[in-house]
Formats: C-alpha cells, sequence, structure tokens
C-alpha cells in the first residue's frame, strides 16, 4: 500500500520516500512513538513547573532533578490505581473511546516533518527526517484531529452520567466551530506554499516564514489551536469549576490516563503543525544562505525544530496561566462571529491579490509591501479617531397590561410585562 | 484485452492483503448498521464503514477523496448525526411500534429495488483498464482542481450558491427577533452596584449549606459564625415554606439563632457573636 501511496504522490511532495525501504518506515514510527511519550512526560512537568513560577511557588521539586521524576511517578501510580467500570455504562464504548483518543492523537507526527535528509552515522544510507508525506498531508492531519473528537464525545456518552454528557455535547460543538476556523486559516498557507505537503510547506519559506506575511491567518490558527486542544482559556468541555471534569469525569486508573495522553499529545500536534506551516518547520532561524546553509543540513534541524515545537508549548503554558476561562456564549461568538469571518475574509483577500499578482506579473514580495502600507494607511486613521461616545441609558420601559385584548401576548420592544406576584415577596414570618 | 490493459488492473499484494481484510470487515460493520440495538452503536458501525472506505480510495491512490471522506463525512456529518443521538442518553430503548402505516413494507419495496438497481450497474459495468502512472502526471489534488474548477467550474460555483442559500434558509427559520436591550455583562454589573445602596450584594449569594444529616438546597448554610444564614436557601423554596431548620446540633445549643433573628445577628460586629459559637460548641461536647 505504501508503494500505492506515493506512485500517487509524485508531484507536489519535496521529500523523496522512492527507496525508503519498509524497516526504515518502522525504525521511525517507533522513534516518533518513543518522543511523543517522553515529550508527554517531559510536557506534564513543564507544565507544572513553569505555571508554578509564574504563580510564585517551587512547583514539583522533590522525586528526581528539580522534581523531573514526577510525572513518572504519576504515571506509575495510574497504572496501578484500581480500574473502576461504571455499573451504567455502555462497556464496549466505554472501553473504545480513550484508546480512540489516543490512536488518532498518534497518527498526526507522521507527516510532520523533523529534518531535512539525514544520513545514518556509519553508513550512506540516507533518509528524510519523517515517516511520510503525501500531497495532502495537511488535510489529513485535520482529519486525524477530527477522529480523536470521537474519543471524547463518545467517552462521555458511555459514561452515563451528567457532567460527561454535558461535556462531550460542548465539545462537539467547540471542535466543529473551532475546526472551521482552523481550517480556513491553513487554506492560506496553502495558497502562498502552492502545496498541501508539509515537507513542500517548510521548503517554501526559504525566504520568509509565513507567520509574518500570513498574520491574520496565524492569529486565527493560534486561538483555534488552544480551542481545539481544550486547553484554557477554552477547556469548557473540562471545566472543573463547572463539570467536575467534563467528559473524563468517570475514567479512572489506565483509562483516564489514555485521555490524559492524547490531550498531551494533542498539544504537541497542533504545536509541531504550527511550527510546520507558520515557523519554517526545520529551517534555522537565519537568513537563507547563512554560512553556506550548513545549520540548515545533517541532523542540527531537528533540533530547531524540536526547541520551536517547545517555545509553542510554552505559549500554551503562558496562556493557561494568564487567561481565565471563557463563558460558554462568549466562546462561541469568539468562534463564530469574529474568528471565521475573519479567517474567510483574508482568505479572498489574499487569492484576490495572488490573482492580481499573477495578471500584472509582479514578484510575491510586491505583496508584502502592498499588506505593509495598507496596514499602515488603516493605522494612522485609527491613531486621530475620535473616541466613541457611550450611549445613552436606555429609557425605562412601560409596562403593558398584557391581557388587555383578552389573551397574552408578548411584550414589543419598549415595553415590559407586569412584575410576577411572586416577585420580591418576603418570606412569611419575617420580620426584614 | 492486451497485456497492457492487464498490467493496469492487477493490484499489488500489499493492496490485495488490505482489500480482503477490510472488505469483510466493512461488511460486517455494515450489517451491524442494521441489526444492532442501540442508535450510537449503529452510527459507530457507519463509521467504522467510512473510515475503511476511506482507506480503500487511498490505497487506490486518491489520496485527496480519501482524507476529504474522513473529514467531511466521519469528522463533520457523522458528529453531528452523533449529537442528536448523545442527547437521547445510554438508557434509552428505541421504540419499534410503526410511526407510518405500513412503513415496512414500503422500506422492504424500496430496498428490493435500490438492490435491484445495483445488482444491474455492477453487472452491466466494464472495467477500463487504469492507465498505468505516467512521468508528468500532476498531483492527485491539483488534477482534480484543474477538473473542478476548469471543466466543471460553473456545476461547482452552482452548488455553492445552493449550499449557501440553504444554510441562510436554516438561519431564517431559528432566527428570532431580539424584543428587549440586551443584557450585556456590563449593565448587570452595573445594576448591582446601584442596588448596593438598598441592601443588595455584589457578590453571589451563599450556597446553601451540605452537612451529614442532610443534604443542600433547602437547608441554610452557616456562617463564620456558626449561625444559619437563611439567605442562603433559595427564596422560592423560603415562599413555600420548604426550609428545613439548620442542623439540630447547633439549633439546640444556641438558642439564639431562630430563623427570625438570624439576618439581623449575622451583620452583628464578630466580637458580640463569638460567645455564642463558643457555648454552642461546650453544649455539644456536655450532651
Amino acid at each position: 500500500m505504501n508503494g500505492v501511496i506515493l506512485a500517487a504522490a509524485e508531484g507536489g511532495v519535496a521529500a523523496d520516500f522512492s527507496a525508503e525501504p519498509i524497516l526504515a518506515s518502522v525504525v521511525k514510527a517507533v522513534l516518533i512513538v518513543v518522543f511523543l511519550l517522553t515529550s508527554v512526560l517531559f510536557a506534564i512537568w513543564f507544565e507544572r513547573k513553569v505555571v508554578a513560577k509564574m504563580q510564585l511557588r517551587p512547583g514539583p521539586n522533590w522525586h528526581g532533578p528539580k522534581g523531573m521524576l514526577q510525572s513518572l511517578a504519576d504515571a506509575m501510580k495510574l497504572l496501578l490505581k484500581e480500574d473502576v467500570n461504571v455499573t451504567r455504562a455502555d462497556r464496549v464504548v466505554y472501553l473504545l473511546a480513550p484508546m480512540l483518543s489516543v490512536s488518532a492523537a498518534l497518527l498526526v507526527f507522521a507527516v510532520i516533518p523533523f529534518g531535512p535528509s539525514v544520513t545514518i552515522p556509519f553508513t550512506d544510507f540516507s533518509t528524510p527526517a519523517q515517516l511520510t508525506d503525501f500531497p495532502v498531508a495537511v488535510l489529513y492531519i485535520l482529519a486525524a484531529a477530527s477522529v480523536g473528537v470521537y474519543g471524547i464525545v463518545l467517552g462521555g456518552w458511555s459514561s452515563g452520567s451528567t457532567y460527561p454528557l454535558l461535556g462531550a455535547v460542548r465539545s462537539t460543538a467547540q471542535v466543529i466551530s473551532y475546526e472551521l476556523a482552523m481550517g480556513l486559516s491553513l487554506v492560506s498557507v496553502f495558497i502562498m506554499a502552492g502545496s498541501m505537503s508539509t515537507s513542500q510547506i517548510v521548503n517554501s519559506q526559504t525566504q520568509v516564514w509565513w507567520f509574518i506575511p500570513l498574520a491574520p491567518a496565524f492569529v486565527v490558527y493560534i486561538i483555534s489551536m488552544v480551542g481545539e486542544t481544550n486547553r484554557l482559556p477554552f477547556d469548557l468541555p473540562e471545566a472543573e469549576g463547572e463539570l467536575v471534569s467534563g467528559y473524563m469525569t468517570e475514567y479512572s486508573s489506565m483509562k483516564f490516563a489514555w485521555f490524559f495522553l492524547a490531550e498531551y499529545i494533542n498539544m504537541l500536534n497542533v504545536s509541531a503543525v504550527a511550527v510546520t506551516l507558520f515557523f519554517g518547520g526545520w529551517r534555522a532561524p537565519v537568513p537563507d544562505g547563512f554560512l553556506g546553509d550548513a545549520l540548515n543540513t545533517g541532523w542540527l534541524p531537528i533540533v530547531w525544530f524540536v526547541v520551536k515545537v517547545w517555545a509553542v508549548m510554552f505559549f500554551f503554558v503562558w496562556v493557561r496561566g494568564t487567561l481565565l476561562r471563557l463563558r460558554y456564549d462568549q466562546f462561541m461568538v469568539l468562534g463564530w462571529k469574529m474568528l471565521i469571518p475573519v479567517a474567510l475574509g483574508w482568505v479572498v483577500v489574499l487569492g484576490g491579490v495572488q490573482w492580481a499578482l499573477t495578471i500584472a506579473e509582479l514578484p510575491r514580495s510586491t505583496f508584502f509591501y502592498l499588506a505593509a502600507g495598507v496596514v499602515v494607511l488603516v493605522l494612522i486613521p485609527m491613531l486621530f479617531w475620535p473616541e466613541k461616545r457611550r450611549k445613552a441609558e436606555p429609557a425605562e420601559p412601560e409596562t403593558i397590561d398584557a391581557f388587555a385584548d383578552g389573551y397574552p401576548v408578548p411584550p414589543l420592544p419598549g415595553q415590559k410585562l407586569p412584575a410576577s406576584e411572586r416577585f420580591g415577596k418576603e418570606v412569611a414570618g419575617s420580620d426584614r | 484485452m492486451t497485456p497492457d490493459e492487464m498490467a493496469g488492473m492487477t493490484t499489488s499484494g500489499g493492496e490485495a492483503f488490505l482489500f480482503w481484510v477490510l472488505a469483510p470487515l466493512m461488511v460486517l460493520a455494515a450489517l451491524g448498521l442494521l441489526f444492532v440495538r442501540r442508535a450510537v452503536h449503529a452510527a459507530l458501525c457507519v463509521v467504522f464503514v467510512m473510515v475503511s472506505l476511506a482507506i480503500m480510495y487511498i490505497a487506490s491512490s486518491a489520496p485527496f477523496l480519501g482524507v476529504v471522506q474522513v473529514v467531511v463525512y466521519t469528522g463533520a456529518v457523522m458528529m453531528l448525526f452523533l449529537f442528536v443521538l448523545m442527547l437521547v442518553g445510554v438508557d434509552a430503548s428505541d421504540s419499534l411500534t410503526e410511526t407510518i402505516r405500513g412503513q415496512r413494507w414500503i422500506g422492504l419495496l424500496l430496498g428490493l429495488g435500490l438492490a435491484i438497481v445495483l445488482i444491474g450497474v455492477v453487472s452491466q459495468a466494464t472495467f477500463r483498464a487504469g492507465a498505468p502512472p505516467t512521468e508528468d502526471q500532476v498531483a492527485n489534488p491539483v488534477g482534480l482542481a484543474r477538473i473542478l474548477f476548469g471543466d466543471y467550474v460553473l456545476a461547482m460555483e452552482t452548488v455553492g450558491v445552493l449550499l449557501v442559500t440553504a444554510a441562510m434558509g436554516a438561519l431564517m427559520l431559528t432566527h428570532r427577533r431580539r424584543l428587549e436591550p440586551k443584557r450585556t455583562q456590563r449593565y448587570v454589573a452595573e445594576q448591582r452596584v446601584k442596588a448596593l445602596a438598598e441592601g443588595g450584594t455584589l457578590t453571589p449569594l451563599p450556597a446553601p449549606g451540605v452537612y451529614a444529616q442532610s443534604n443542600a438546597m433547602d437547608t441554610p448554610a452557616l456562617g463564620p459564625d456558626g449561625r444559619p444564614l437563611e439567605h442562603s436557601v433559595s427564596r422560592v423554596l423560603r415562599i413555600r415554606g420548604q426550609e428545613k431548620a439548620a442542623p439540630a446540633t447547633l439549633v439546640e445549643t444556641s438558642p439564639v439563632a431562630t430563623s427570625s433573628s438570624v439576618e439581623q445577628t449575622a451583620i452583628e460586629p464578630a466580637g458580640e457573636v463569638s460567645p455564642v459559637w463558643g457555648t454552642g460548641r461546650d453544649g455539644g461536647e456536655d450532651s
């Protein structure tokens, strides 16, 4: 099957997988899983430590150097804990849900390029530092994410309990609306890179990383990425203060650990996608051709990639330490009335500009100057714009008799119903 | 058939293996849709068929179609189905009574018709040999884009307009005119501050108490002075007279804390109240 995919993929993919033996693919897959699992252990420690520093407390500091073995101990505790099954749960789906979550989360890194072609030491065998790539790799990432939601939804439903169900319903609405914004923000990268293959997108960022020219799309992606992973301030499906912990309330022991693992892997996933699409992937943060491109060849790019991923992970933790959870309606308004229109409008503008540049046969750099000019033109009047006057208080609504014409009618704008008989009534016997 | 055409039709070993593993499972899942009891299980069977179908597409050199199948059908359409089904709950069982008269016979007849059409189409089909991939062949999504936005651009745009119209229609059907000004967060906050002068509170009211002997809602919470806070119980419950007394131990030992005087004592300075807390504890130990 591998060969079939690759045969179809020859056009539009930068990395060359034509000489890839099956053994190399297997080794890469194992390495990716190992990388993800250790990264998750590190991420939990990292998050607790960084949040602790932000809150002026030491954080985990007891097990191992600087408390680094804390998350290992926590994982062991989860493994050995009693596995509680809810009697009223739908058994099969209840077991299936956490596994679905994890396996979908593990799929994404298959198409993330860690680096360019690398040569294995002491041999002359060289291979791309990436498991696979095909012309629709980024769409595949979206597909894997959408399958991962099933884990949350089914977990919440099958628990047969109220809070998990509420968490699952919230999560469905949340992921569907934020995936739209996310997809739309990725479209502008596809337009600029001319490809949906991850290795080709990284290759297209030699001159400039896409987060500068595509700043609006980048901002939309960053916001929807946090929404997609159910992290603060968008952790409404879990919301400890409202829903206990949402869809995973009834899960314990290893089944809970699966969900936990999936959540952290998903954080790594969206960070890696952000790095690949907007931050130049494995490219070193130096101008093209610096030191004869020595920093962008061999094994060194893997270091750049990992550093960038952890920078985005730090952003996640920073946001968590700074922002409060949104109210659910505010969250939906942000998604549907802000992010999606902005992303959609930006794609239209970008498409128009690209078309105009093609017609006028101008180089693409003209677009950047054009965009900068437009931004300056918009910002200058905004500096001198008079402050908006506060709207006058609405007039006191007039009380109407709803039953005046014999049958009840609703109040029109500017009218209100008389207060209910119970309104303001004091408790009998109270002398207040 | 020429040898060249034969070469286009044969499948590689891996592809054949994939087909013979997935196809029986897909048939089982499709049958599961008919025979499982719970609606959510049926939905899961459909999801399995959809994802397996996507894998088949990818194996047949159509990665774009396969991935879009998962994104659109599994990720969006089936998720909306599941969203509705979920609200029914785990325990609900489906009603098996016929709501439309003779719907089983109509269903059977339509199913039979569909089966005849499908069998007819499949048996009539002639398999053209697929051309082997050539060097200058464009990538799958690019080729698709050229067809959709080149040859069939009018049809694509028409479908787009239709879909947007349908979405607008759905919005119109669920739209409701706002009859009163929106109570924004700022408005509510300002009203609360205004009410402060008339004895209102800025903070939420205290929650009712949870004790070993009684369970919340109708039982007042205890203030820091050990007296029950009457306004922690819902006003409706108090008007109905369904309020319960505070935990027995404290009520017995502190006779001052009757329901009528609670509110007044609660706002008195702490110095005067603290002896009551002391006696309450002592009395409890004595008895």
